[in-house]
C-alpha cells in the first residue's frame, strides 16, 4: 500500500530540506515563549520536543506522540488559585498506546483477590454515593521526572521538570472500600491495574502493587475528580489512584481492578522497572515485600524532598539597583517543608526564602525571595528545600540507571546590567 | 511569515489525508539513511518514531543495542534478527555518539 503516511513523509520531508531541516518543531519553539527545559536536556530532546495540544488539553510540551507524554510549561504549574496545576495543563504520561476511552456510566471497579474475605464490584455512582467523600490535597510527580538532566543522560522519556503537578484530589479511602471486603489477615500487597492497553500480547502488561500499610493509609484515595472536575481522559478518568506522598507509577489512571493478594506481585513493571539501587537513597520509605535476600535494587516509593525555582530559567537580564524576586516551589514526601533556603555566593551562604500558605503535607508549597544584586555582571541563584525530618536537597546528582529521584540543588544565572 | 503558512498547509494536508489517531506523529521526520523504513515499520507498530528523536544524541551503539534488544526480549517485539540488526545500526549511525 502506499500509504498517505508515507506521501506525507515524503511531502514534510523535501519542505524541511527546503528550509534547513527540523521544519516543525523549530517553528513551533520559535513561536513560543514557552521554556521547553532546561539545556541540560539531550541535544534531540530540546530539538524534537514542541508544544502542542492533546484533545482537552491546552497546548503542553510533547516530549512523544504515541503513547502521549506530554510535559506541563513551569507558567502553568502553578497557575489555578495560584497553587494548583489546573487540569487542561496537567502533565500527561502513559506507558502503552493502546489507550481505552471509558465512559462513567459503564466504569465498574472489581475488589478481590486470594487476601479478600467478600470480593464486590463498584459502579462510580455506588462510589460516589455509598461511602465517605474526602479531599487531598497533593503532588503527582512522575517517577522519571528530570530524568532528562540525567549526566551522563539515561534512556527514557527524557523529562524536564515539568512532569508533576499539584491538584485537589476527590474521592474515597482505599481502606474503607476494602474493609467492606473485608482484608484478610495474610493480605501483603494490593495490586492493581486498568483496561490492557498493550499493543502486542507479549508485552509487559502494565499491573502494579503498594503494600497494604500504604494501601490503608488514610490518605490513599480512589479520585474521580481533580480540581473540581471529573478527571480528564488522560489524566485517567473515569477513577485513579491517587497514592499521596509515592511517585506516580502507582497513580494507576482508569483504575478498573484491584486485588488483595498474600504473596509479592510478580512482573515486569515490579521486578525490574521502577526500581533505584538499595541504598542509594536511604531516606525513602522500603518497600519490603518486593525486596529480594540478594537483590541490589528496591521499588521507588516516596518522592525525595525538592524545591524548583519558576520565575527564572537562566540568562535573564537584570536593571542593578533593582531587587530580583525569585519564586518557586517545595515539596516532599509528606513529611512537610521546613525551610526553603537561597543562596547568591555559589553556596557559601544560604538564607531563608519566605513560606506561601500551607495547604497540607501532600501539596507543594510556594516561596519567594527577593535578591538584591551587589554590582553589575553575572549572577547565580540556588535554591534548597529541607523537610521537617531534616531531609534536604543534594548538590550534585545521585546517579542511577533509570534517572529518578533528582533533587540537584538547581543554580540559574542571571545577568545584571 | 512564509514558513508558518507552510506548516499550515503541512497541517491542513494532514487533516485532510489522514484523519486518524496517529495524524500528529505524521509530521516525525527521522533522518533519511540505509534501514530507516525498517525502523518506522518495526518501531512504530508500539510507539512513535519520536522516541528515537528525543533519546538523541548520547546512545553509543552498545546503547542503541541495548535498547533494541529490551524491546525484543522484554517488551515483546517481534522483530527478527535480521531487521534487528539494520535497525541498531540506523540508529547507531543517525541518532548515536
Amino acid at each position: 500500500m502506499v500509504s498517505r503516511r508515507s506521501f506525507l513523509k515524503g511531502a514534510a520531508g523535501s519542505l524541511a530540506l527546503a528550509s534547513g531541516g527540523a521544519l516543525v518543531s523549530k517553528l513551533a519553539q520559535a513561536d513560543s515563549n514557552v521554556f521547553m527545559g532546561p539545556t541540560s536536556l539531550a541535544s534531540g530532546t530540546l530539538e524534537y520536543s514542541i508544544l502542542d495540544a492533546l484533545p482537552g488539553k491546552r497546548p503542553l510540551i510533547k516530549r512523544s506522540f504515541r503513547p502521549q507524554n506530554y510535559e506541563t510549561p513551569l507558567a502553568y504549574l502553578t497557575e489555578l488559585d495560584g497553587i494548583f496545576t489546573p487540569n487542561d495543563a496537567f502533565f500527561v504520561r502513559w506507558h502503552l498506546a493502546n489507550i481505552h476511552e471509558i465512559a462513567a456510566k459503564d466504569w465498574t471497579l472489581k475488589i478481590g483477590g486470594d487476601s479478600v474475605d467478600k470480593p464486590f464490584e463498584l459502579t462510580l455512582d455506588q462510589l460516589q454515593n455509598d461511602f465517605e467523600q474526602v479531599e487531598v490535597i497533593a503532588v503527582c510527580q512522575c517517577s522519571g521526572n528530570r530524568r532528562g538532566l540525567s549526566d551522563p543522560h539515561v534512556a527514557g522519556v527524557q523529562w524536564g521538570y515539568g512532569a508533576m503537578g499539584n491538584a485537589k484530589w476527590k474521592g474515597v479511602r482505599v481502606r474503607d472500600i476494602l474493609n467492606k471486603a473485608g482484608v484478610k489477615k495474610d493480605a501483603l500487597e494490593m495490586a492493581f491495574q486498568s483496561p490492557d492497553s498493550r499493543i502486542l500480547d507479549k508485552t509487559p502488561d502494565f499491573i502494579k502493587s503498594i503494600p497494604m500499610w500504604k494501601a490503608m493509609d488514610e490518605n490513599t484515595i480512589i479520585a474521580y475528580e481533580m480540581n473540581g472536575d471529573p478527571l480528564s481522559h488522560w489524566n485517567g478518568a473515569p477513577a485513579r489512584l491517587v497514592v499521596p506522598g509515592w511517585t506516580a507509577t502507582y497513580w494507576m489512571k482508569q483504575l478498573t481492578s484491584i486485588t488483595l493478594i498474600p504473596q509479592p506481585l510478580k512482573g515486569f513493571w515490579m521486578e525490574k522497572a521502577y526500581r533505584i539501587p538499595l541504598g542509594k537513597f536511604p531516606e525513602t520509605d522500603r518497600f519490603i515485600s518486593q525486596e529480594t535476600p540478594d537483590g541490589t535494587s528496591t521499588p521507588i516509593t516516596e518522592m525525595v524532598v525538592n524545591s524548583l525555582i519558576t520565575n527564572l530559567h537562566g540568562g535573564e537580564h537584570f536593571k542593578h539597583g533593582k531587587p530580583v524576586e525569585v519564586k518557586g516551589l517545595a515539596w516532599d514526601s509528606g513529611r512537610g517543608i521546613q525551610t526553603v533556603e537561597v543562596s547568591t555566593d555559589e553556596g557559601k551562604t544560604w538564607l531563608a526564602a519566605e513560606l506561601g500558605k500551607d495547604h497540607g503535607n501532600y501539596s507543594w508549597r510556594l516561596w519567594s525571595f527577593n535578591f538584591m544584586p551587589k554590582g553589575k555582571g553575572k549572577h547565580s541563584i540556588m535554591a534548597k528545600a529541607t523537610n521537617r525530618v531534616g531531609s534536604t536537597q543534594t548538590f550534585s546528582l545521585i546517579w542511577n540507571p533509570a534517572g529518578y529521584h533528582n533533587n540537584v540543588i538547581q543554580k540559574i544565572d542571571i545577568e545584571v546590567a | 511569515m512564509r514558513e508558518e503558512n507552510i506548516v499550515k498547509t503541512i497541517a491542513i494536508l494532514m487533516l485532510l489525508l489522514s484523519g486518524t489517531a496517529f495524524a500528529d506523529e505524521s509530521q516525525i521526520v527521522l533522518k533519511d539513511a540505509p534501514g530507516k523504513h525498517v525502523v518506522v515499520n518495526n518501531c512504530g507498530v508500539c510507539h512513535s518514531t519520536d522516541y528515537i528523536q528525543m533519546n538523541s544524541v548520547f546512545m553509543e551503539r552498545k546503547g542503541w543495542e541495548a535498547t533494541v534488544n529490551k524491546m525484543i526480549k522484554v517488551m515483546g517485539a517481534p522483530i527478527s534478527s535480521d531487521d534487528a540488526a539494520i535497525i541498531i545500526d540506523y540508529l547507531s549511525k543517525n541518532y548515536g555518539k
